[in-house]
């Protein structure tokens, strides 16, 4: 069954890894849903959280892609029960529109939002959450016109109690050690 | 006190050295010229092979490798000489032979610029090697190499690409070379679980009909005498994948022959009535299972492999091992009782036979008309004493190669499997001379595919190397055209050729050869050219009417077996 699967991939600071791993997607005809990348708890070592649709099956195939480039340490694929995640939107409206309606406070409170900057013509507001509930204060605000919007690409934590990338890392340092002493 | 310094093309030297190369395969460029410079001071360490064009480079490296289990090397320059490289590249990827590329490029302030000969090289290669990476700076050039070599000959073996800008080659650096033996992120010795060994050895104990699939991981793993171990302990019949030929010779009573489209049909019946398939090294390649919703269903399924990508990709098992197949192999053999299977065993008598009769008497002994391919494959395999390399280039004279020659020691098929390049046979079968130059090469090339690459005549007249050429000569693009009369209503859509004198062109580049077209001619032309001091071309003409058979055409499944053109094999 098709649906939206987080695949997430840590991997060693080199050049060209977004692409290594974007062609993987591509090969498959797989929709790159969203896309982030950013530093992970562990010093050197970058984070990749992709989120895609497709059935599970292909979801542990594009991880065992992933994984076998030599740059990436380990790769893992979710559910949308497995993990807790979050995105962050940026919306730019026009300040009379807003003020003119009187909703603002309301929608606010609502969406538990935030007003990050507002001048005489615009005014930004930032929502953090998941995509249905940006995309449901998008529609509020569409209604005084949205004239931009910006959504970031998701990011992700596990709710898992072993951290397997530590494991892994744990037992290639012990190869690396006897490796030496031999 | 200081090291000396060394310039980065002397370092790459230094570096192949360390890592024992000896012979490279390559061609210079501008943006390659300091390494050859270089080069030209280690010429009795370091013997470069000039190739006539760079595709050709990579082939030589992948014969070179697949003969010898070492990693091939090529080093040519940037732009063209590096995107002539491309299909050397992906063939050794699909076919995973270890091969370092090492390109010429831009210097580092110019890149981005479009300057003269610059190609991303890097992103043109990312899909198609294990690791493809650029040197910028002299200090890297070490660690580098070091890491290339590492990663292209352990685990699954592959290529890599190593984009050498220009300035890295003149610009100094300390030299001190550390071989690579660890990755952070890369794990090529995986630890065998030995619960899965256990279960595999209970699946095998518990199966009534096991049948063993050998593929190239076998000779990759080193694993030859433990399969036949295994295949000896539990009776097991193997059926081998194009790559996988030689790891078990021909003559044993349990090599049950080649799986796949031209197969043996044996095997490719069998596989659809045994109880257990053991997979050993291979990929389930579309080529080998045929139609996927009836392969082996009734089946249940062990995949032995070093590349976890490979579990569960084409075909869904019950049972993975992870691990280098010499290790996994053994631990699973240490388990399994001693049977016999003679039942089982005995019910691949009749298809046996039945191909004997009608297929392989058919193609091998004619007592009339043109002379076959295979018949010639077949007597250049009995002269010598199914001793030779053999090396093919892509199409009919490569299953024909293929299938007529035994095999009695590994590392004996050099082929484009996955690739199913054309023009790979003739710089392969240089390198492979190069690789092996005690034992007899010899290459069976269509004359479609000798024109491919038909340029790599001249290194074999600048280096003297000695293979034996059989060109089968049909006057057409005899695959093509054999799907064209089967599946395309005999519309023979440019597949036919218009030929030069192969024996004048191969006694233009000093190679003595020899046209036949005669049966009585055959054995004395066989022996001429094996006892020629030197390569020889000997052309054999056949029928363009001739085809390959058996045949499993596409759509069907793996036991829909055409025998030859009106009969399918009764299951």
């Amino acid at each position: 069954m098709e649906k939206l699967y987080t695949i997430t991939a840590l991997s060693e600071n080199e050049v060209g890894l977004l692409n290594q791993i974007s062609i993987i997607f591509t090969r498959r005809k797989l929709n790159i849903e969203s896309l982030s990348v950013s530093a992970s708890a562990i010093n050197g070592v970058h984070k990749f959280v992709i989120t895609t649709v497709c059935d599970e099956a292909m979801a542990i195939k594009v991880v065992n892609q992933i994984e076998k480039r030599i740059d990436v340490i380990r790769a893992f694929y979710y559910a949308e029960e497995d993990i807790v995640y979050q995105e962050v939107a940026l919306y730019k409206v026009s300040t009379p529109a807003l003020l003119e309606a009187g909703d603002l406070e309301r929608l606010v409170r609502k969406y538990n939002a935030r007003i990050l900057e507002m001048h005489p013509v615009y005014t930004i507001i930032e929502k953090t959450g998941h995509t249905e509930e940006t995309q449901s204060l998008f529609q509020d605000l569409d209604k005084y016109g949205v004239l931009q919007f910006v959504k970031s690409g998701r990011v992700s934590i596990t709710k898992s109690t072993i951290e397997h990338v530590d494991k892994y890392l744990e037992s290639q340092e012990q190869r690396r050690i006897e490796l030496e002493e031999k | 006190m200081a090291k000396e310094k060394l310039t980065g093309s002397e370092i790459l030297i230094k570096s192949l050295l360390a890592e024992g190369v000896d012979t490279v395969f390559g061609y210079p460029g501008g943006a390659i010229t300091p390494v050859f410079d270089c080069m030209y001071d280690y010429q009795d360490e370091l013997k470069h092979i000039l190739v006539r064009h760079e595709q050709g480079a990579t082939h030589a490296a992948q014969g070179y490798a697949r003969v010898s289990g070492k990693t091939g090397v090529v080093i040519v320059t940037s732009g063209p000489g590096a995107t002539n490289t491309i299909t050397g590249i992906a063939d050794a990827m699909m076919d995973s032979t270890p091969m370092v590329v090492i390109a010429g490029q831009m210097p580092s302030s110019m890149l981005g610029t479009d300057a003269f000969q610059e190609t991303d090289v890097v992103g043109i290669t990312l899909p198609i090697t294990k690791w493809s990476y650029q040197i910028r700076r002299a200090e890297d050039v070490a660690w580098a190499v070091a890491r290339a070599f590492y990663i292209a000959s352990t685990g699954r073996p592959g290529p890599v690409m190593l984009d050498f800008a220009k300035n890295a080659q003149t610009e100094v650096a300390e030299f001190e070379y550390k071989k690579c033996n660890y990755i952070r992120s890369y794990n090529p010795y995986p630890n065998i679980n030995e619960e899965s060994v256990r279960k595999a050895a209970e699946m095998i104990n518990a199966a009534k009909k096991p049948l063993l699939l050998v593929g190239q991981g076998v000779t990759l793993g080193g694993a030859e005498q433990e399969i036949i171990e295994l295949m000896e302990k539990a009776d097991i019949p193997a059926a081998t994948t194009l790559l996988g030929l030689s790891s078990i010779p021909s003559s044993h009573p349990l090599n049950m022959g080649m799986l796949g489209m031209h197969g043996n049909v044996a095997p490719n019946v069998m596989t659809n009535e045994c109880d257990l398939l053991i997979a050993v090294g291979m990929r389930f390649d579309d080529r080998v299972t045929a139609v996927l919703d009836s392969y082996a269903k009734q089946a249940k399924k062990i995949h032995f492999d070093i590349d976890p990508s490979e579990f569960n990709k084409n075909v869904a098992v019950d049972l993975s091992v992870l691990g280098n197949s010499k290790e996994s192999i053994a631990a699973v053999t240490a388990l399994v009782e001693k049977r016999e299977n003679k039942e089982w065993l005995q019910m691949f008598d009749r298809p046996k036979a039945e191909e004997k009769s009608k297929v392989i008497d058919v193609e091998v002994a004619p007592e009339s008309g043109p002379l076959k391919m295979g018949e010639v494959v077949s007597r250049v395999s009995k002269y010598t004493n199914d001793n030779a390399v053999v090396v093919t280039d892509v199409g009919q004279n490569q299953m024909m190669g293929v299938r007529y020659s035994k095999y009695s020691q590994p590392r004996s098929v050099i082929t484009s499997g996955g690739l199913g390049t054309m023009g790979f046979g003739l710089p392969a079968a240089v390198g492979a001379k190069f690789g092996a130059p005690a034992r007899t090469v010899c290459l069976f090339v269509g004359d479609g595919g000798l024109q491919m690459t038909l340029q790599e005549l001249g290194t074999i007249k600048a280096y003297g190397v000695n293979v034996k050429i059989i060109l089968l000569t049909n006057t057409v693009l005899g695959m093509v055209r054999q799907w064209q009369e089967l599946f395309f209503e005999k519309r023979f859509s440019e597949t036919n050729l218009s030929n030069p004198d192969f024996v004048a062109l191969a006694a233009a580049y000093g190679i003595k050869g020899r046209r036949i077209e005669k049966r009585e001619e055959l054995d004395e032309a066989i022996e001429e050219m094996l006892q020629h001091d030197g390569s020889y071309l000997l052309e054999a003409v056949v029928a363009k009417e001739e085809m390959v058979f058996p045949m499993t055409p596409t759509g069907k499944s793996v036991n829909y077996v055409m025998l030859n053109r009106d009969e399918i094999y009764k299951l």
